[in-house]
């Protein structure tokens, strides 16, 4: 098998072996981005100098014997990701220009394993959207299909893994933005628990909601890459001081028992045929491995969307107040007036999905709505919550399909905001309720597309859901599939 | 006047810790510009705030000294508007679970003792600052300086209880006593560590509902906050007299006017739009915690002001001056616990001490005489080694030379003179020196008395005991 499509486990063997150097991978992976990155855009920048002199230094340490998991292993993070000294740009033109003085603690925590970094990767602007349409550097497309999406907002990590530009990405999901693009590109996507990994250094959408998490080949290297960046950081008040458990330790293969609900309100007429057949196809999996089924209900889902795109922009509106032209990114030069500057630097910097949301949650903090919306959606939040709380009390792991339908065509919905706000709706409430899921391959449609079965765990079970995870992965070839570019 | 003044205060309280209320930062006033600053104070993309538990324990200072509840479970919120000082559009501040509230302090204005409430006290950051330019090459420019941004800062919110400008001074300085005591803020109005917005209503005399309104800004004197509510209550009554109505608005001091002028009105007032912070976690006080803190706290100017009229029975001028300032106070009580004669101290302490101080500018921390050098003076003065005469120069000496004094005296000579013989042989030549004035005192004209004592004292160099002079001369004059 050729370099670039290793997973990391396996090329972590290699090169501890000394078979293979990070050098060798390196080139490997930066000639394969040179072959495809034209037609699949899944990159902003692309670092080879930064790489190889990782690569360099990470042969040198695999050389003294102090290796860690991480390595040697040529990895790309999303460009929400600070990176020091490296263009971060969160894909919007406002920070078109914008070179981070500091590491995001979840960078510094994979420099400190040895990663390679082979660049920064694309998304929607500010991380807003379900498609990567919305990036000021220009479109993603599906590595399946290259007139599909890769889903959002983090597709450039999905697309990167696809497209094995790059042997492991991370992502950001703050309503489904991992998990939603893993499974349209036929990749496993993991949003760990809310305070499981550190968001210092990553750039805010909506902070309660925000959370890091792996973009993989298959479920070992998602534990893996949980594990390197997951742990409490004292820089980030939210994060959970809890000890990280060797999450590949979790990966037994064993499911019999395994108690998993099926909540009747993902289960809706709508549901692709495609996608109901992979669920089914999934559950009989399962079943023939000993798990048991529990039919269950999340009552209060139907208020999911409207909760989420109240909270998420209420947040972001002042979240992205910071980006004024003053202090750094882009300003209008030919501005008269702070006021003038404020606006036409603003106006110039973000695209319309952005602006979309700033005034969407604008709105909802506005004096005399305040009550009427935030605060409303707030308590139904609580309620969404709730009713994942209860649920396991009776049940370890929830299954749903990861998006009601696989990969739209590009420009399909990027003038229906609601229909597109609608593709994340099985998603949406594990980001509400804080809890952590994954997105595993389990089927490719007809088109040849690929399809994604979610598993939803409770707050910090991750390893619950990467054990059932991995035992469905073991059972079934579809991480075994590849894109054909 | 027909109307019923009211007014309300609120005062930002500028925290003495040494590092910023969300970063590691330095508070240090003074620095290069922007050199205190990281990626959170500077409000770049993806930092994030975390709480320095200092701010709290100050907070939670502030709040047992004007006897506020402490919330067990209070939360920071955003203040959204853009300012270009303001480095992440929003400033992080307390909403609707301040850490503090419900308090009462005690003001005194023409003998009365008047309860006024405190609504609230909350914890928040403060802005940076901005530096205008007018130069020939520039044109106009302005920078921005960064390093005040994220300095922590107390607002603590009034009741409108205050019903004079007079009132609101004596609250002011209440407050800015028992922060200045608490250690918690260096109460510096002028660089802005203690500044306060008043806002001022009129309503007629009887009315129990209060009238419009105007918030009061930039007034950062005890004088100019007089000055600027008298001017307003003016402004007021004038409109209200010819049937006009007075706007809800912010208005600006012009201490160099002593008026007030129109900043915004109540259409062109922000919309804050304050929503809890979802980078801060709530802050959880414990009874514990509370108990610590209380049990730390310095004994307050009122307790003070009653101990040193009760315990150490000194007058209540006494007792008010002394216990004014921490500085003063604490000086006070490091002498009295050197040389237990709280009326002696209290005397030089009201007395030589500060208006030496006042004459040289300088603090009372910074005092060469210190309480170990003023308390040996005073014993020497109790055990005859010098009259309290000659205390004086050898206090003007210490404060000079910050010498020992009882190496002052030996230097100079000054021995207060406790021979009988010798003080005898005096009175004797003064006496034989003007024999028509002691048969005037024989005559009945007793008066003299205190002429014959200046003159020996001033024979002797003032070093002779006064009351051996009084005692021998007596005996002579009767003779």
């Amino acid at each position: 098998m050729e370099l670039h499509e290793l997973t990391l486990h396996e090329l972590h063997e290699l090169l501890k072996k000394r078979e293979v150097s990070s050098v060798e991978a390196t080139k490997a992976l930066l000639a394969r981005i040179d072959a495809v990155e034209d037609r699949v855009k899944s990159f902003i920048t692309v670092t080879p100098e930064e790489a190889l002199k990782n690569a360099e230094a990470a042969d040198q340490r695999i050389a003294s014997g102090e290796m860690d998991m991480l390595t040697g292993i040529p990895v790309a993070l999303k460009d929400i990701f600070l990176t020091k000294g490296i263009l971060t740009t969160c894909a919007s033109r406002i920070l078109s220009n914008f070179i981070p003085p500091y590491d995001a603690t979840a960078t510094a925590r994979l420099k400190e394993r040895g990663m390679v970094l082979l660049g920064k990767l694309n998304q929607d602007e500010f991380a807003m959207g379900s498609s990567s349409e919305t990036s000021w550097f220009g479109k993603t497309r599906n590595p399946w299909n290259l007139d599909c999406i890769p889903g959002g907002s983090s597709g450039g990590s999905a697309a990167a893994i696809a497209a094995r530009q790059a042997t492991a990405t991370l992502g950001t999901d703050t309503g489904g933005s991992i998990r939603q693009p893993a499974s349209h590109c036929g990749c496993v996507g993991l949003k760990p628990t809310y305070g499981r990994v550190s968001r210092y250094g990553v750039i805010a959408f909506a902070s309660s909601l925000d959370q890091v998490g792996p973009i993989t080949r298959d479920v070992t290297d998602s534990a893996i890459m949980l594990g390197a960046v997951a742990g409490y950081d004292p820089r980030d008040s939210t994060s959970v001081n809890i000890p990280v458990p060797d999450y590949r330790k979790a990966l037994t293969g064993e499911v019999k028992g395994l108690r998993i609900g099926l909540p009747r309100e993902y289960f809706i007429e709508g549901l692709d045929p495609e996608v109901k057949k992979a669920m089914d196809e999934s559950i009989a999996t399962f079943r023939s491995l000993g798990a048991e089924f529990v039919e269950m209900s999340l009552p209060h889902t139907d208020y999911a969307i409207a909760v989420y795109y109240l909270i998420a922009t209420a947040e972001a509106s002042s979240n992205l107040a910071r980006y004024d032209g003053v202090r750094f990114g882009h300003r209008n030069q030919d501005a008269r007036g702070l006021l003038d500057m404020y606006m036409v630097s603003r106006d110039e910097g973000f695209g319309a999905e952005v602006k979309r949301r700033i005034m969407l949650g604008t709105y909802a903090l506005s004096s005399g709505y305040y009550d009427a919306y935030y605060l409303k959606a707030q308590k139904a939040r609580t309620l969404i919550m709730q009713d994942f709380v209860t649920a396991f009390e009776s049940v370890d792991v929830i299954l749903t399909p990861v998006t009601p339908t696989p990969a739209f065509r590009i420009g399909e919905k990027a003038n229906d905001p609601l229909q597109m706000y609608l593709s994340d709706i099985f998603t949406i409430p594990v980001n509400l309720a804080g809890t952590c899921g994954i997105s595993v391959p389990a089927g490719i449609s007809s088109g040849g597309l690929p399809i994604g079965l979610q598993l939803i765990g409770k707050h910090f079970g991750e390893e619950t859901i990467l054990r059932a995870a991995h035992a469905f992965e073991q059972a079934t070839e579809w991480h075994k599939r590849k894109a054909l570019i | 006047m027909k109307y019923q003044v009211v007014i309300g205060l609120e005062v930002h309280v500028q925290l003495l810790t040494n590092t910023k209320i969300f970063c590691g930062c330095s508070t240090r006033f003074g620095s290069e510009p922007n050199s205190q600053t990281c990626p959170v104070c500077l409000g770049l993309p993806g930092a994030l705030p975390v709480l320095n538990k200092k701010v709290v324990e100050f907070a939670i200072r502030a709040g047992l000294a004007t006897n506020c509840s402490i919330t067990p479970r209070s939360t920071f919120a955003r203040k959204n508007y853009f300012y270009p000082d303001l480095p992440k559009g929003y400033q992080i501040s307390q909403f609707d679970l301040p850490i503090c509230v419900g308090g009462r302090l005690d003001i005194e204005v023409d003998g009365e003792t008047k309860p006024i409430g405190i609504t609230r006290i909350h914890m928040e950051e403060d802005a940076g600052k901005l530096v205008h330019l007018d130069t020939m090459e520039a044109g106009e420019k302005s920078y921005v300086d960064l390093n005040r941004a994220c300095t922590p800062l107390l607002e603590v919110v009034s009741e409108p209880d205050m019903r004079s400008a007079d009132e609101a001074v004596a609250y002011l300085k209440k407050l800015h006593q028992i922060v200045t005591y608490l250690g918690i803020c260096d109460g510096n109005m002028e660089e802005g560590s203690f500044r306060c917005d008043a806002n001022v209503s009129l309503m007629p005399v009887g009315s129990d509902t209060f009238g419009t309104r105007a918030e009061l800004k930039n007034i950062n004197s005890f004088r100019f906050v007089k000055q600027a509510i008298e001017y307003e209550i003016e402004r007021q009554a004038d409109i209200l007299d010819e049937g006009g109505k007075v706007v809800q608005e912010t208005r600006l001091f012009d201490p160099a006017s002593g008026a007030t002028r129109s900043m915004r009105g109540k259409e062109e007032a922000h919309d804050y739009r304050y929503f809890p912070d979802p980078d801060l976690v709530p802050i959880v006080v414990d009874a514990e915690w509370i108990e610590a803190v209380r049990k730390a706290l310095p004994e307050l100017p009122d307790a003070k002001r009653t101990r040193y009229q009760d315990e150490l029975g000194l007058p209540e001028y006494d007792a008010e001056v002394l216990a004014a300032s921490r500085d003063i106070a604490d000086y006070f009580d490091a002498c009295v616990a050197l040389y237990p004669q709280a009326k002696p101290v209290s005397n030089w302490v009201m007395g030589e001490l500060l208006r030496a101080l006042k004459e040289d500018n300088r603090e009372i921390a910074d005092c060469p005489v210190t309480p170990g050098l003023l308390t040996e003076m005073l014993k020497l003065v109790e055990n005859g080694t010098i009259s309290g005469k000659i205390a004086k120069t050898v206090f003007d000496e210490m404060y000079k030379t910050g010498k020992d004094p009882a190496k002052i005296v030996e230097e100079k000579g000054l021995v207060q003179v406790s021979d009988s013989g010798a003080i005898e042989k005096i009175i004797d030549e003064i006496l034989a020196a003007d024999p028509d004035k002691v048969a005037d005192y024989r005559g009945g004209k007793e008066k003299l008395f205190g002429f014959f004592v200046g003159q020996i004292m001033k024979a002797s160099k003032g070093k002779a005991n006064p009351a051996l002079v009084n005692e021998i001369l007596l005996a002579k004059l009767k003779g």
